[in-house]
């Protein structure tokens, strides 16, 4: 196994523009368990950790730009109040030494359909930068994922960042695995309420091939807070509970070793019933703060 | 004698320091703080500078004829030095603990997934396991029994009905596994009215799933050629001597020349009772004339291994309306998998004590023990009673409901005492404070409700912010188990114990030599204190355990702080006696208050002080002991009556829990224990002995479980068999009792095991409390709470 340490983000394009095969490696938390199991036997390994710039994030144009080697544990410490929703998924994965080494651009790059930031960065419109030595391109996340742990990316392209708007209203999500902590999720839900846009953004994780939005979900739910933005009206409860069906209506689980399909269907439709409940009540609050 | 030429790297040191402490000290570690730094060497990592590496070739299929094996593109690959199959095995191609009915290579047929087929020793792992990858075995690949009952040829539907059901002719389908059909063992127990009649009747059908050691430290070894013609084995293991046999047995070596030394061992749990690669890497040792480690990766762990038996359970009780207990008739099916392993014994334990530790007059239990295909089934902490009190304890409960009874209060009308027969016609003789251990639970104070802040990591869901209190029920519920210590059923359980005393330095220093092994549970300081309370010194080194010192028998069954802990005991009093005796010729009379403290020979009402390093000089007092418990005996085939087991552990829990009733996901919130442990000879080390055997049992309770489809294992790694975290496991409140049983060492009773039996039922009795759900099966999953499974 070979091992290539480029210094600079230039190097890191050119390596991996003369060895497509390469398999980056970041926090190495997916890379090494696959090299572990057997699973994975890359013949070069590249190893962006020394690639100052893909650790950084930063704030411009209204969006935060987060680098691809942003662990879990600064987007929470760092970032918790400007990307509230990524962050509640970031603070569900793993344990302590995992969030400290894993990174948001790990995630999108093995693209499971049980990853956590998925379904945050979803409801969040999130665009994907990716660069190669031909140049660098936006793909807006839900483009992104385009099979059972496939993405949109080139054999020579990496992952520069990730740009995630701040959001104008509360986001939420939820997360099910059968223990309290250190799991892969059964099926995750993430929730953004775009007051500013007047839209909504739902997503869901480990309950489908890819993680995915949940369009019909996402436009019922905006009908109904149409009329209730303005007013922060209580949200009657019969939405909350349609919206929950709907949600689980996007999904299409399998039956595997962590649940089955019909447990999937009905867990979404009770943590999208509850993850809006609390969303809205946050809206609310808000209001009275202000 | 021969020696190894060399020592590898990570071979045992004596264990010394870092001090004091006698029996009923918390005394610390000897090997605590190179644990906790990290320097603790483990079995993983033995290392010799030219050592080969061992791989093993599994069968990928439950059941299959192996037709051919061609090992030819194997051998040829460079950097291979030897691959081997069944014909290279010199001895008895066969072994086992209780039975030898396990290949140590596929002979013919495979019986389970996983099943070892070839050898390969190469210079690189890396390079073995491609060579292991080119070896080709030719399968017929048959259909997999993989049901306990089917195997038996017992009918499996309306099993709710069909009443204590004899073995019946083996069905078409179910093939014979081994050539005595499928049946392992068949333990009855009969006693009293053979057709009671009670007023009140509850029935229940219950059932177990296969629940794994989960050990950290995965199976390893390392096997060093002697010049004798024999090998040295340093392997992490549970029993050395038994190893010893099984391994000479295979190599067709005296006991001589297989010598064996305990490598670090990261947790046992049952699961290091039967051989793994010990004779595989003797064999792969033998042939190349290097030293060859092996060491399985997590997956590989996963099927080198048994686990705990999987069990379905009927049970049907019989009481008055005033909750006297009348009957009780139980069938239980354990599913042994592909070989015998310690099946009898499981069977043994799991039929003997099947109905926990209640009085009751009437008793019919019928318990079988079958080959499947499934992964075999051996020994695991509380050894058939932890399957078999989920079932007890959950009709209990019902019968409680039945009657309009508070649980605690019929589980103690009926509570077994001292003077009490158990089903098997033993009358227990040493305090049995089952009653008591309940009472003192229900005293304890409850914990309180969650109020105010939400803390996500106090809810059900965790910091996985599925809930903030909606749907959430607190659930309470409780059981009592016990379980056997020691070797039971007519088994000369012994252990052996070299004790010497010398003066080291200027101080007088005791070595303590045994072969038990020391799997986490803390002997070693135990073995220190009793040489420091019986021989009254400070200094005490643990020689590593090997096989140059007699057996001590296993580290199971609770029993090596009794059974190594007499024999060490027995040893100091051996090498006091002979000190006493010199001191009094020194004084030249008998002294009758002659003892030893403080390094020295005193006599309070003689005002004599001699110290050791006086009376020894350059002398060594050295004495080998080998102790027994008072025996047991075999019980009657047919009835199951006699004194089959020497001791009896008694504990209780208490379970709260939150369940998200809408998501079916559990919190425990509080685990209570009571456990009479006769005496505490190390106390923190008890309260860690509860701690980690009531997480186990909650484990099993709401989420490990080994998958089958049919016979082939779906979730080997620790991403899909889950264990509990600090977040599923709670804070505890403990309480010990110290009621001495007059036949133990120091009245103490073995710990280890009792709190894993009782810990689960009552997590599931909790559980059951806070949803109302009937809930017959474990580990619960949220399918089974939500209707959606
Ligand atoms: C014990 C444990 C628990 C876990 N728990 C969770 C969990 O709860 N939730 C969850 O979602 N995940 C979990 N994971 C999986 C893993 O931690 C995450 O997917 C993590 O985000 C991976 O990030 P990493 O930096 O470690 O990626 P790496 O392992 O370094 O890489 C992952 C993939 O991304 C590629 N890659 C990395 N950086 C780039 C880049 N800049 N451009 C292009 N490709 C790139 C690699 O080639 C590889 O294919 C867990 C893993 C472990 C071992």
């Amino acid at each position: 196994m070979e091992f290539l340490q480029p210094a600079t983000w230039a190097e890191a394009l050119e390596a991996k523009a003369a060895h497509p095969d390469a398999v980056p490696i970041a926090g190495g938390t997916d890379v090494m368990v696959g090299i572990n199991f057997g699973h994975l036997r890359p013949a070069l390994l590249l190893d962006l950790t020394r690639v100052d710039d893909l650790r950084e994030w930063t704030t411009g144009a209204g969006a935060v730009r987060l680098g691809a080697g942003v662990s879990y544990a600064r987007v929470i410490t760092e970032l918790g109040d400007r990307l509230p929703g990524l962050a509640m998924a970031a603070r569900t994965i793993g344990s302590p030494q995992i969030r400290n080494r894993g990174t948001v651009g790990g995630n999108l790059a093995t693209a499971s359909p049980a990853g956590d930031a998925h379904p945050a960065l979803l409801a969040a419109d999130a665009v994907v930068e990716v660069a190669s030595v031909r140049g660098s391109r936006r793909i807006p996340v839900t483009d992104f994922y385009t099979g059972v742990k496939r993405t949109a990316m080139d054999a020579d392209e990496l992952i520069a960042a990730v740009h995630v708007t701040p959001p104008s209203g509360p986001q939420q999500y939820s997360k099910i695995g059968t223990r309290n902590a250190m799991v892969i999720a059964v099926a995750a839900f993430g929730l953004a309420l775009h007051p500013d846009r007047r839209t909504v953004g739902a997503a869901i994780g480990s309950a489908a091939p890819t993680p995915r939005r949940a369009p019909a979900a996402e436009e019922f739910l905006a009908g109904e807070l149409d009329a209730l933005w303005e007013s922060r009206a209580e949200l009657p409860t019969e939405v909350a509970r349609r919206f929950g069906e709907l949600v689980a209506a996007a999904s299409s689980p399998i039956d595997d070793v962590r649940g089955t399909a019909a447990y999937r269907r009905h867990a979404l439709s009770v943590m999208a019933r509850r993850a809006l409940t609390w969303a809205w009540t946050d809206y609310r609050n808000d209001a009275k703060g202000a | 004698m021969s020696t190894p030429t060399r020592t590898p790297t990570g071979a045992p040191a004596h264990l010394t320091g870092p001090g004091s402490g006698g029996v009923g000290d918390s005394a610390q570690r000897p090997d605590g703080v190179l644990k906790v730094r990290g320097e603790f060497a483990y079995g993983s990592d033995l290392w010799m500078e030219d050592m080969l590496w061992g791989v093993t070739l599994r069968s990928p299929h439950p059941y299959a004829r192996v037709v051919a094996i061609d090992t030819s593109a194997a051998a040829q690959l460079p950097g291979v030095h030897a691959v081997l199959t069944s014909e290279d095995v010199p001895g008895e191609k066969v072994y086992g603990l209780e039975l030898a009915d396990q290949p140590v290579l596929a002979v013919d047929v495979v019986r389970y997934q996983g099943e070892p087929v070839a050898l390969v020793a190469a210079d690189h792992p890396d390079t073995a396991r491609r060579a292991a990858a080119l070896i080709r075995v030719d399968y017929e690949v048959w259909e997999p029994v993989t049901d306990a009952r089917t195997a038996l040829g017992h009918p499996t539907t309306d099993a709710l009905h069909e009443s204590d059901a004899e073995v019946t002719e083996l069905s078409r389908e179910s093939a014979h596994l081994h050539p005595e059909g499928n049946l392992v063992r068949h333990l009855k127990v009969r006693t009293g009215d053979p057709q009671p009649t009670a007023e009140v009747v509850v029935v229940g059908e219950y059932e177990v799933g296969m629940q794994d050691q989960a050990f950290l430290g995965p199976e390893s070894g390392l096997a060093v050629p002697a010049d004798d013609g024999g090998v040295e084995l340093y392997v992490a293991t549970q029993w050395l001597h038994v190893d010893q046999r099984q391994i000479c047995s295979a190599l067709a070596l005296p006991p001589e020349q297989v010598r064996l030394t305990l490598a670090g061992v990261g947790g046992a749990f049952g699961g290091r009772e039967d051989l793994s690669m010990h004779v595989h890497a003797c064999l792969l040792a033998l042939r190349t004339g290097r030293p060859v480690k092996m060491s399985y990766n997590r997956e590989e762990s996963f099927f080198g291994h048994v686990h705990r038996h999987p069990a379905t359970m009927r049970y049907e009780h019989g009481a008055t309306r005033d909750g006297q207990l009348v009957y009780v008739k139980a069938a239980i099916w354990f599913d042994g998998g592909a070989y015998a392993s310690s099946t009898p014994a499981v069977v043994g334990n799991g039929g003997t004590m099947g109905i926990g530790p209640y009085v009751v007059p009437n008793v019919h239990v019928d318990c079988y023990g079958a080959y499947t295909n499934n992964p075999p089934c051996g020994a695991m902490r509380g050894f058939g009673s932890v399957q078999t009190a989920f079932a007890y304890e959950s009709q209990m409960d019902a019968l409680a409901a039945e009657l309009g009874m508070d649980p605690v209060e019929l589980r103690c009308r009926n509570a077994m005492e001292q003077g009490s027969a158990t089903p098997t016609g033993q009358v227990i003789d040493s305090p049995a404070p089952v009653a008591e251990l309940l009472r003192r639970l229900e005293a304890m104070p409850l914990p309180a409700e969650a109020d105010g802040e939400v803390d996500l990591r106090h809810m059900p869901g965790g910091v996985s912010n599925t809930t903030h209190g909606e749907g959430v029920r607190r659930g309470v519920g409780y059981a009592v188990a016990y379980k056997n210590v020691a070797f039971s059923e007519g088994y000369d359980d012994h252990s052996t114990a070299r004790v010497r005393l010398e003066v080291v330095g200027g101080e007088p220093t005791a070595t303590v030599h045994t072969a038990a092994a020391e799997v986490g549970q803390g002997l070693v300081t135990v073995e220190q204190q009793i040489a420091r309370t019986e021989l009254g010194v400070e200094q005490v080194t643990v020689h590593p355990k090997d096989t140059t010192v007699g057996s001590a028998g296993s580290t199971s069954a609770s029993r090596q702080t009794y059974v190594t802990g007499g024999a060490v005991k027995a040893a100091c009093e051996a090498v006091r006696g002979q000190l006493l005796a010199r001191a009094e010729r020194l004084v030249g009379r008998p002294v009758p208050d002659l003892r030893l403290a403080g390094g020295q020979v005193v006599s309070d009402a003689e005002e004599i002080a001699v110290p050791l390093a006086d009376l020894l000089g350059g002398e060594a007092v050295e004495e080998t002991v080998q102790w027994r418990h008072r025996p047991t005996e075999a019980i009657d085939p047919e009835t199951g009556q006699g004194f089959a087991h020497v001791q009896y552990a008694f504990s209780a829990h208490r379970a709260v829990v939150d369940v998200d009733t809408e998501l079916g996901l559990v919190k425990v919130v509080e685990m209570a224990c009571t456990q009479d442990v006769g005496k505490a000879v190390n106390p923190q080390a008890v309260v860690g002995q509860i701690h980690g055997g009531t997480a186990q049992g909650l484990g099993l309770a709401v989420m490990e479980e080994i998958l089958i489809r049919d016979g082939k294992v779906v979730n080997p790694s620790f991403t899909d068999y889950l264990i509990p975290t600090i977040l599923d496991m709670p804070p505890m409140r403990v309480e010990v009792l110290e009621y001495a049983d007059p036949h133990a060492p120091y009245g103490l009773r073995g710990v280890g095991e009792a709190p894993n039996i009782s810990s689960g039922p009552a997590v599931l009795a909790a559980i059951r409390a806070a949803t109302g759900l009937p809930l017959a099966r474990v580990p619960v999953r949220p399918e089974h709470l939500t209707g959606t499974s």
